[in-house]
């Protein structure tokens, strides 16, 4: 069988040889605690310092300081919105949209049980928020607004930049969770009213279990974890060193071939959408196409289940996702899905192929020729499709063609209410 | 990704009696398609015998669903009806060597399906009162809904008597804190007034929500509907919130919960008050969702 092909980037990416590379000498031969006032200390302390620098290169921050290294994106994003709230005693609600990462929606309905507001803003069906609801949502009760830079699932971009100016003008503090967009777009955050950032590592072929905070200088802060000066005692434990080097050189790499990387993907992207699209009935591309990350391409196959295509994608060694239900455990297709108003028949085969520069244009090709049986197959296997020789469709009328004898009540999850 | 046996995997991967069956004479639609999981099952039955002599399906769902409802055509062809009945899910889930517990599910539709496929042969009507909800005790396979209904039924008040009538949060314990908000919801619905109980049953019911002598036209129906809305409205109102009717499809009526009553935690409660007035008024079982529930048209 041919090499697997993965095209699953935004679900976690390869470390990237140079990175592994830089990090190699901080397990054994730079093992020193930063802390510490020996030699063995300093040359790590040096290390965490360049690190710092090139993260800051990339987040287009005005100062190094501002960066705070953490475990990974959720820690950073519930570091951000408890600190805000924690800080502003005076102010309880949260402004947010419902297609956020669980990190921030699962977080906020505990706030919410806690006695917070939350805010969700809706989303069109393209995935577009409405900026008149965010403009009337402003007030002096909003402790922090938090809205993604990119959507996981779609790739679909917010106007970040644009919302935080319209928070701060009412003395509104401005999270981001940009773990998708860092790495993929330029960021420059010292032009921006932007005051918290999320990033993630893994994202961005830097290794898993490292992540960043952005706070801007001035931002009143309250820390997640206290009990140690690291990181100016903003986020107290020592410092995963050989991670931090490494996700440094991984910035540096993003940054360096940022421009050329977009382009190739944008094409590699395409193609393998053409090539789908013009191949397959009854399927289309999600969210808002005209401004999303270069590589992401979310298509919905309409009549069949995620699950099902990805374990047959699998097979051929094709690795992607899905926004179905059964691939998560809920009951309820994606909450990105359901938000911009997919209706069931699609939303349940949803595949997210995410890209990355690891990719290649043979095995987009590869891909293209692949997935139109894969979505045949199960086709033929839906009650909600008919295969007649000379004729395919979805059943004359889908709805009234397959009528169960009941609609499972799957009723809303306790937790996760994806529905607004 | 899911642990599936090598059975499952090879009924997914080469599904047996799959597609329409010409001449079957006893069909079964179970599932649906906003839980992602629909399956038609359909068989060929010797009138004389009573012996099942093909079985086919079509299945929209997960690896697991399409490796139960194959499995399912195996097991039954060559069974008389009498015998079918009496397959579980747990033989369906045995014959694949095991699901995982989140796919539990994919077997009992199969079960379902074969219900409603012998009740369709025989010319029986066969309805299930199937309610699933979100899964709280991934070890033990127990859902939201089965946790709620021993807990009211049996007025629990604590994680360990919830633990000793389903099994749920016995295994990992990961799951406590969704039993114990469960148990929080029903104490709220036991002590709370107006909307969070079932609305109470007014002595002198009014003629429009007497039970029908006859079979309803849509129009009649829909009269009904709206007088058992009017009738529960006040006592919505009394805690701000309120009630409108968007769609009746079949035996699904659609509402919109509005003011307080929209996201209020007490809403599953207050729709079954509704729903248990609606079923007396139109003396036919009917369901009363949430207009988020409503299939949404392509």
């Amino acid at each position: 069988m041919d090499a697997p092909i993965y095209l699953d980037n935004n679900a976690t990416t390869r470390v990237a040889p140079a990175v592994v590379e830089a990090m190699q000498p901080f397990f054994t031969e730079h093992f020193g605690n930063a802390s510490s006032i020996h030699a063995f200390g300093s040359e790590v302390g040096k290390a965490l310092k360049k690190a710092r620098g090139q993260v800051q290169a990339l987040l287009g921050a005005e100062h190094d300081s501002e960066i705070i290294f953490t475990s990974c994106g959720t820690e950073s994003d519930a570091t951000a919105i408890l600190s805000a709230l924690k800080a502003q005693p005076e102010r309880n609600a949260v402004i947010t949209t419902n297609v956020e990462h669980p990190a921030i929606l699962t977080l906020c309905d505990w706030l919410e049980k806690e006695g917070a507001i939350v805010h969700k803003l809706k989303v069109d069906k393209k995935g577009r928020l409405d900026l008149d609801e965010y403009k009337s949502l402003l007030n002096d009760r909003v402790a922090v607004v938090s809205a993604m830079w990119a959507n996981n699932e779609t790739g679909t971009l917010f106007p970040v930049e644009e919302m935080a100016g319209l928070a701060a003008a009412r003395g509104i503090m401005f999270h981001t969770d940009a773990v998708q967009a860092a790495g993929k777009i330029p960021l420059d955050l010292k032009s921006t009213r932007i005051d918290m950032l999320s990033l993630s590592g893994h994202k961005l072929h830097a290794p898993k279990g490292i992540g960043v905070l952005y706070l801007r200088r001035g931002c009143r802060f309250r820390p997640l974890l206290r009990g140690g000066h690291q990181e100016r005692g903003r986020r107290a434990g020592t410092e995963n060193s050989a991670s931090i080097v490494g996700l440094g050189k991984a910035c540096e790499l993003a940054l360096a071939h940022m421009a050329e990387n977009n382009a190739a993907l944008g094409r590699l992207r395409d193609r393998l959408e053409h090539g789908i699209l013009g191949q397959i009935g009854h399927c289309f591309v999600t969210g808002d196409t005209g401004n999303r990350l270069p590589n992401t391409s979310n298509i919905a196959f309409e009549y069949i289940e995620g699950e099902a295509i990805l374990l047959l994608l699998n097979k051929l060694g094709i690795a992607a996702s899905s926004g179905s239900a059964c691939t998560s455990g809920s009951l309820e297709p994606s909450h990105v899905m359901r938000a911009m108003g997919i209706p069931y028949t699609a939303a349940h085969g949803t595949i997210r192929f995410s890209l990355s520069r690891d990719n290649t244009e043979a095995e987009i090709d590869r891909v293209v020729a692949a997935v139109p049986g894969v979505v045949a197959r199960l086709r033929k296997l839906s009650p909600y499709w008919s295969d007649r020789p000379g004729k395919s469709g979805p059943a004359a009328h889908p709805g009234t063609a397959f009528a169960p004898g009941y609609a499972g009540s799957c009723f809303p999850p306790l937790i996760r209410r994806a529905d607004p | 990704m899911w642990e599936y046996s090598d059975k499952v995997r090879e009924h997914f991967f080469n599904p047996r009696n799959s597609g329409p069956l010409e001449d079957a004479n006893g069909i079964g639609d179970v599932g649906s398609i906003q839980c992602g999981d629909a399956l038609r099952l359909m068989l060929k039955v010797n009138a004389d015998t009573g012996v099942i002599e093909d079985a086919h399906f079509q299945t929209f769902g997960c690896g697991s669903a399409i490796a139960s409802s194959s499995a399912l055509t195996e097991i039954v062809k060559g069974m008389t009806l009498d015998e079918a009945l009496k397959v579980s899910n747990q033989n369906i889930a045995d014959y694949l060597d095991g699901l995982p517990p989140e796919k539990m599910h994919c077997s009992v539709m199969g079960r379902e399906a074969l219900q409603a496929a012998i009740a369709n042969y025989r010319g029986e009507e066969w309805s299930d009162d199937h309610e699933e909800g979100a899964l709280i005790c991934k070890c033990f396979a127990v859902d939201a809904a089965m946790i709620e209904d021993v807990v009211k039924a049996n007025d629990l008040h604590t994680v360990e008597e919830v633990t000793f009538y389903t099994k749920a949060g016995g295994g990992c314990a990961a799951c406590h804190e969704g039993v114990e908000e469960i148990l929080a919801k029903v104490k709220a619905g036991r002590a709370g007034p107006g909307e969070v109980s079932p609305p109470p049953l007014c002595p002198a019911t009014p003629e429009a929500l007497r039970p029908p002598a006859t079979k309803l036209t849509l129009v009649q129906k829909i009269k009904k509907i709206e007088a058992v809305l009017d009738f529960v409205r006040p006592m919505l109102q009394r805690d701000h919130g309120d009630v409108e009717l968007a769609d009746v499809q079949g035996k699904k009526i659609y509402v919109t919960l509005k003011g307080a009553c929209s996201g209020c935690m007490m809403e599953a409660a207050t729709l079954g008050g509704i729903q248990q007035k609606m079923i007396e008024t139109l003396g036919e079982l009917v369901q009363v969702l949430p207009i988020s529930h409503m299939p949404v048209e392509a």
